[in-house]
């Protein structure tokens, strides 16, 4: 039988590092899935996941056990993911107003067609391209909420921000991406 | 279609797209070599290290202070004077009170 997370937990704050090892290989699937919702380039993927398990390592012996290990080591995820953005703000004042050839033919697929399934690799890139140009809280903002159909709540206990705060971003979060989407447009494809 | 439709679609087409949850090979290895070459936190070898540094400025610190009170100790007033200047000061009010009495 598999040791559980609090028996892999206690072993490593008795100093047993090995331990430590088990919890990685149960949690990294998730961790990687959460760090490529911010990271394009796999090389920072991976330099994010590296660095919350790192980090969780570090500051193992202030987990409580009130919440899932799971729960605090996705919070870290999180957070790490946040910083990453922070570090990461390149590109954001360019011009949104270029298209590429797919991503102007997806728009144009879908305007005349409202029922026919777009090409995702297009739409996929265009998401992608509208979320880098967002700043780091509205980009987290936008892909929690929206794109994880997170609620308010869970946002708030996942970022750290009040619940307050997490609305407030999410508003200007959206005024944002409004802002963005009317540089790119539509109406010419539409 | 208008514009905020077209953005739900983009939304939804984002929600559709989820992300890999694929692991490099042996990724944990990597994770693990990482920790084990993390620097070790030793309290007492911080606070051995703190206090050698501080040796050399409390040496130049106690030299000075005992140069001072070497070469001024010949300027200085008498102890009898200084109590007598101390006592004055500290009496004055209650000297002060009893004239207006």
């Amino acid at each position: 039988m598999e040791p559980t997370d609090a028996e892999l937990i206690a072993a490593v704050l008795r100093g047993d590092q090995t331990s430590f090892e088990p919890l990685v290989v149960r949690y990294q699937p998730r961790v990687f899935a959460t760090a490529r919702r911010y990271a394009r380039r796999e090389d920072e993927v991976e330099d994010i996941v590296q660095e919350v398990f790192v980090k969780a390592f570090q500051k193992l012996a202030s987990y409580r056990a009130e919440a899932p290990f799971e729960h605090w080591l996705m919070r870290m995820a999180v957070r790490t993911c946040y910083d990453f953005l922070r570090r990461h703000q390149r590109n954001r004042e360019m011009n949104f107003a270029e298209l590429s050839d797919d991503e102007g033919e997806w728009l144009e697929r879908l305007g005349a067609k409202s029922d026919t399934s777009p090409d995702a690799a297009a739409a996929k890139q265009l998401v992608g391209r509208l979320l880098e140009k967002l700043s780091p809280d509205a980009r987290l903002v936008i892909t929690l909420l929206e794109i994880e159909d997170r609620s308010v709540k869970e946002v708030a206990k996942l970022t750290g921000w009040s619940e307050t705060l997490v609305k407030v971003r999410a508003f200007r979060a959206r005024a944002q991406m409004r802002k963005l989407f009317a540089q790119m447009q539509p109406e010419k494809y539409l | 279609m208008n514009v905020t439709e077209l953005e739900k679609r983009l939304m939804d087409a984002a929600r559709a797209d989820r992300p890999s949850d694929r692991v490099p090979y042996a990724f944990e290895k990597r994770v693990m070599a990482r920790i084990a070459a993390l620097p070790v936190v030793d309290a007492w070898a911080l606070w051995a290290r703190s206090l050698w540094r501080a040796t050399v400025p409390y040496a130049v610190a106690v030299v000075c202070l005992a140069a001072w009170i070497h070469f001024s100790a010949e300027t200085m007033a008498p102890a009898d004077q200084i109590a007598m200047d101390f006592e004055n000061a500290v009496l004055v009010a209650v000297d002060e009170s009893s004239i207006e009495f």
